[in-house]
Parts: structure tokens; sequence; C-alpha cells
């Protein structure tokens, strides 16, 4: 694709560029792209390790993640979203596919480097833990778990690491004699504000946040999550945030991904989401969150059953025990996910009956 | 002020205020205030000095203990001094658990026994930990075919039956105070190796391993300096327990005349003598004492490691 400072005066060419470049569906350069993701983990048995079958937690994801936005990746419990998370951050192996990372004009594929090369891009990249009594080393004061990793990436000596831990904790609105003092003489919040912390100490460009308030009090969860948007608005970072609570992404993603089974089912702005949720799965979702609202209450669909095992996934479309829409088809072939347009707006989707409305 | 306290017994009625109330009381201002601070190194101490069996366990340890370090304190006999006119003397008050054989002071032997049994005993079981642990705590964090080396390894040696395994050893090595350490070693690192290896299996799965993988850290470093404090409780307790294995392994050895060379006082080399079915039923004390200050010094390390078991496992808060 032309760059787009190589014309400005000639209007016939600016005209051809703007419409070569609609047709782009991103206009920006994604800071994250992800093609065709699989983690699958050996399932094995016996005395002689056989293997068995195969774990699919992630299974075939393509995803781009935008440079500036909060990109919430969405699902129950088993869906896959904590794995593909610790998977763009290479803490799990990645079976197949690519995770290509752009940014200070370099370009590579996280999954293809060795741990030795991947030290670079280890820091650009970070991750916030959802549980905040096992993400802190009880053994270890705060300072003496943030040290190594910044001795590691060049803040050599003691006092400089002391001021950065000392200013970080205070960007985190928490005081700097916090360093001091070990895991367990912090509330939940806190500790939560100190993973924060952490993860801001390789001053990274992405932060995956995997289920990052979901632990906390819903009081607290606020106040993480406003610091969450201060950090983010400060220092231009751009967020992966997980969760399973879709109550929680309303406020906060621009836009959201869908997960089920290992698989995108509905990917789209958020707004678009909670307005015109196409998927069957995200409808159900989207009506056990609690409305305040008594007019807008509307029928809860009730999900049935279990998430089915990711060992032996659905024959086609893997929503579809539990679908209330499911058909024949349904059964059969597995529906891609399509794109759609509302309002001029890009909607993904994966399921049969919305590609047939669409058709009609 | 009662009405803000929880519990079933506030909701329908004001119930007299008890002592548990003020306590708790107390430690809420405290906690307001902002001065309260969990003792949990405090817990640790606390649990272990209320358990009575333990505190005797140590108690009697440490006069053990203290006893063969101070033996030249203790007696003024020689142990190895050979005196013919005083043989197979029963316990007086210049030889107070009598004479052996060979004239020898049996008290002053068990005393100067104890510094040898003592130090082969501690001295296997801390490099059976230092091996097993560094070891361990490695090969369960990188995983893979490393981890399945060692664990193939282990395995080996644990299915060997020791006594074979010393009988090659001396075989090949001579008897020696050393080799047998080395024997100890070779075939104890396995038990704490294991466990070293099963409490990292279930850390390395911890949050904040994970955000140090995520630094990109070296795993050496994220293993022996980050993790393994956290697995020091456990660790501890086995290396007290297989201390007392390996003292009456030394006793059992010695016995057989597998362990110290005999001319060295060991626990197991005063015992030896009891072989002899004459000894056995005419002196009963060139082995019944020293066998009651083995069973004593080996239960009370087992109550130690009972007590520190108890203290260190995070399921028996309070
Ligand atoms: S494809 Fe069929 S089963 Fe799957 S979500 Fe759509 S309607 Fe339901």
């Amino acid at each position: 694709m032309p760059q787009n400072d190589l014309v400005d005066d000639q209007e016939g060419r600016v005209t051809a560029l703007a419409a070569a470049r609609q047709a782009v569906p991103a206009p920006e350069e994604p800071i994250l792209e992800l093609k065709d993701v699989k983690i699958h983990f050996a399932v094995t048995a016996g005395v002689f390790k056989r293997v068995v079958g195969h774990v699919r937690a992630v299974d075939g994801i393509d995803l781009q993640v935008r440079r500036g936005e909060v990109l919430g990746l969405v699902g129950e419990s088993g869906c896959g979203k904590t794995t593909l998370g610790k998977g763009i951050l290479q803490l799990v192996n990645i079976t197949n596919g690519s995770v290509t990372y752009r940014g200070n004009g370099e370009t590579v594929d996280l999954a293809e480097l060795d741990s030795k090369a991947l030290t670079p891009f280890r820091k650009r990249l970070q991750i916030v833990f959802q549980d905040p009594y096992s993400s802190l080393n009880p053994a270890f004061t705060i300072f003496g778990s943030l040290e190594d990793p910044l001795k590691k990436y060049g803040v050599t000596t003691r006092a400089e690491r002391r001021r950065v831990i000392g200013d970080l904790l205070e960007a985190v609105n928490m005081s700097r004699d916090a360093m001091d003092r070990y895991p367990h003489e912090f509330s939940g919040g806190q500790r939560q504000r100190i993973g924060i912390a952490r993860a801001l100490c390789v001053e990274p460009e992405l932060i995956v946040c995997d289920e990052a308030v979901s632990a906390l009090d819903v009081s607290i969860q606020a106040q993480v999550l406003q610091l969450l948007m201060e950090l983010k608005r400060d220092k231009n970072l751009t967020y992966i945030f997980i969760t399973h609570d879709l109550s929680v992404t309303e406020y906060l993603c621009d836009r959201i991904a869908v997960m089920y089974l290992g698989k995108i089912v509905e990917l789209c702005d958020a707004e678009d989401l909670y307005a015109n949720a196409l998927h069957p799965y995200t409808e159900a979702l989207l009506s056990a969150i609690p409305v305040a609202d008594l007019d807008k209450q509307t029928e809860r669909i009730v999900l049935e059953g279990d998430v089915p095992s990711p060992v032996d996934p659905p024959s086609g479309c893997r929503f579809h025990p539990r679908c209330r829409h499911a058909r024949d088809i349904c059964r059969q072939a597995e529906p891609p996910l399509k794109r759609y347009e509302i309002d001029g707006r890009d909607h993904y989707a994966a399921c049969h009956l919305i590609e047939r409305e669409a058709a009609d | 002020m009662t009405a803000t306290l929880p519990g079933p017994g506030t909701r329908t009625t004001a119930r007299p205020r008890t002592r548990h109330d003020r306590q708790f009381d107390r430690i809420r201002a405290r906690e307001e205030a902002g001065t309260f601070k969990a003792p949990v190194q405090g817990r640790f101490f606390s649990k272990f000095r209320s358990n009575k069996l333990a505190m005797i366990g140590l108690v009697v340890f440490s006069v053990i203990v203290l006893a063969s370090i101070c033996a030249p304190l203790l007696t003024t006999h020689d142990p190895q001094q050979i005196n013919l006119r005083a043989m197979l003397q029963p316990p007086s008050a210049d030889h107070w658990f009598g004479t052996d054989r060979t004239g020898r002071d049996v008290f002053a032997r068990v005393l100067y026994g104890g510094q040898v049994s003592i130090l082969v005993g501690l001295g296997s079981a801390l490099m059976a930990t230092i091996i097993g642990v560094l070891i361990g705590i490695y090969t369960a964090y990188v995983g893979g075919w490393v981890d399945a080396l060692a664990m193939r390894i282990s395995e080996i040696l644990m299915a060997f039956p020791q006594i074979i395994l010393v009988l090659m050893l001396v075989a090949i090595l001579g008897q020696s105070l050393s080799n047998l350490v080395l024997i100890f070693t070779l075939t104890g690192w396995g038990g704490i190796y294991r466990m070293a290896r099963a409490r990292m299996l279930s850390l390395r799965e911890e949050d904040y391993v994970q955000a140090l993988r995520a630094f990109g850290l070296a795993p050496a470093l994220i293993a022996y300096k980050h993790i393994l404090p956290n697995a020091l409780g456990p660790i501890m307790v086995n290396t007290t327990l297989s201390t007392a294995a390996f003292i009456l392994q030394e006793a059992g050895l010695s016995f057989l005349g597998l362990g110290v060379p005999l001319s060295t006082p060991t626990w197991g080399n005063i015992l030896n003598v009891a072989q002899d079915l004459r000894v056995l039923e005419n002196n009963w004390w060139l082995w019944l004492p020293v066998g009651i200050v083995i069973s004593l010094f080996v239960l009370s390390v087992n109550l130690i490691g009972d007590g520190l078991r108890d203290a260190t496992d995070p399921s028996q808060q309070g």
C-alpha cells in the first residue's frame, strides 16, 4: 500500500488513494495481528504418556488489535480467552498461526521467536492478572518483586530502581513506602493496583488485562477501572480486556470480541454489540446482565447445560447444543466468521441464521 | 456498639457483651487506625511453641546435641583409651555406663559417638536436601525432557535396594565417614527431590510466576530466587525427618559393620558389640543406654519435624 505522504498536491492520485484505502478494512496498521491462532494441549494417558486427544483451548482465531484501542475479549469461563491472552504474551506455546506485532518500525511474528529473541518485545506487551492474591509473591516485598524486571531492562542502580518503583506506585495512587511492605499487608484492590504498577514498570505499549477486576468488590472495581482508563490516556496504552462480564466492558471497550469454545463468534464496535447483537450466544449473554431500567427489561435467555468439553467440540456450529435457533445445517457445517455492515460499520458474526437473514 | 457487630445473636436482641466482643472491638479499632499488622511471621513460632510434643522434642534434641558437643567437659575419660584392667565393668560412679570389652568408658563413647552420628545424620540430610532441591526446583520449573530425565534417575536410584548400593560403594570406595555421607546423600536425595518437584509443579502456575515470565527473566532466577522461598517450609520439615532416618541407618549399617570404621566411636559402632549373644544377655550396659539415646534422639527429631509441619501447613490456620 502506498504511503499517504507521497502525494498531496495531485488531486487525481489522492482520490485514487482514498478509494484504495477504503477497501482496506483497518485504515491504520494494527499493533497486533493474530492469524489462525490455535493453542492445543495434548491430553495424555497411561504410563507411556500416550496422546489420547487435544484440548482445543484456542482453535483458529483471527483478530486485529488497533493501536490505542480497548478490545474486549468476552466469554464464559473455559472458552479459551485466558489461554489466548497468555498465548499473545507467549506464556503458553502457540500450536499454529502467527501473532504479529507491529511497532517502532518493526514487524515480527512473536510466535516464531525463541526466548532470547523475544526479550526486547517482552517489554512492549505486559499482563495484569485476575487473582490479586496469587499475583504477588508472598515471600518478597513489593520492591523485591519488581526489582529484577527493572534490572533486566537497564535500570542498573538500586537508588534508581527505588525511584522508578516509587513513581510507579504513585502513578497507581499508592504511597511510595508501600514498596517495602509485603503483599499480605494490602487489600485486594491495593494488590491489583500494585499488579498494574508491575505491568507498567517496563513501559509497555499493550497490556492484556486478564479479568483484572473480576475478583474485586463492585465499588473497588470502579476505582481500578477508572485508574486503568487514566493510565491508558496518560501513557498511550492499548488494552486487551479479557472478561466474562459484559456489564464491565460496555463503558470501557471500543470493540468487543465474543468467544465461544476457542472461536470468535461475534466481533464489532462495543455500541453495536449492545444495540444490535447478532449472534444467539451474544444475545443470551446480554440478556443475563441485570438491567436497572424496568421498561427495558427483556426476556432472559437461559443457556442450558455447560460449555461442552474443548477436547471434543460439537460438530458444525459449536454452539448448537445450547442454541435455541439450531437447525440441521448448524449440526453439519461450521459457520464462518462473516463480515456484515450495520450503519456502515463492520460487524463480524459466525452463524448460519444471520447468513440466511442477510441473504433474504 | 453491639448492634454493629455481625452475628445472628445481635439481630434479635442485645446480648451481653463478652470478652470476645471487646477483643474484636480492639482489633477493629486497630484495623481502622491502620496500625493492624497480620502476625504472619509470628504465627509460625507461636504455633510451634504451643505444640507441647514438639517443644519436648526440641529440649531432648538440644540436650543430646549439647552433651555431644561438650563431651570433653562432661567426662574425663578418653573414648579410645583401652584399659585391660577394667574390662566389662558394670556402671559405677567412675564409669557411668560401665566399660566395654577392652575397658573403654561407654559413657564417653556414647558422648563422642554422638558427635559422629549426628554429623553423619545432619550432614547427609543437608547434602541430600541441597542436591534434591537444586535439581527438583529447576527441572520441575522448566519441565519437558529435563524433568523427565531427572525423574527417571531418581526412580532408578530409589528402586535399588539400598543395602546393595551400600555394599557396592563400600567395596569400591572403602569404609569411611565421608563415604557414608556420600552414600546416604546418593540414596537419600530422591525423596527431597520429589517433594521439591511436587511443590514446584503447583507453585509455577501461580500468577506471580507468570508475571515474571512475562518479563522474560531467566528460568534459574525465577525458580531459585523467586519461587524457592515459598517452597522452603515443607522442605525444612523433610530435612529434619531425614536426619532422623539417616541416624538410624548409620546405626544399622555400623551394627552390620558396614558403616564408619569400627575404631571411630559412633552410636552404631557401640551397638555393634551387641551382636554377641553373651553380651546381649550379660552386659546390658553395653547396648541399652546407647539404644535409649538413639531412640530418644530420633524420636525428638521426629517430634520437631511434626511440629514444623503443623506450623508451616497453611491448611491448618489459627
Ligand atoms: S449457527 Fe445455528 S446453532 Fe450456531 S448460533 Fe447460529 S443458529 Fe445457533
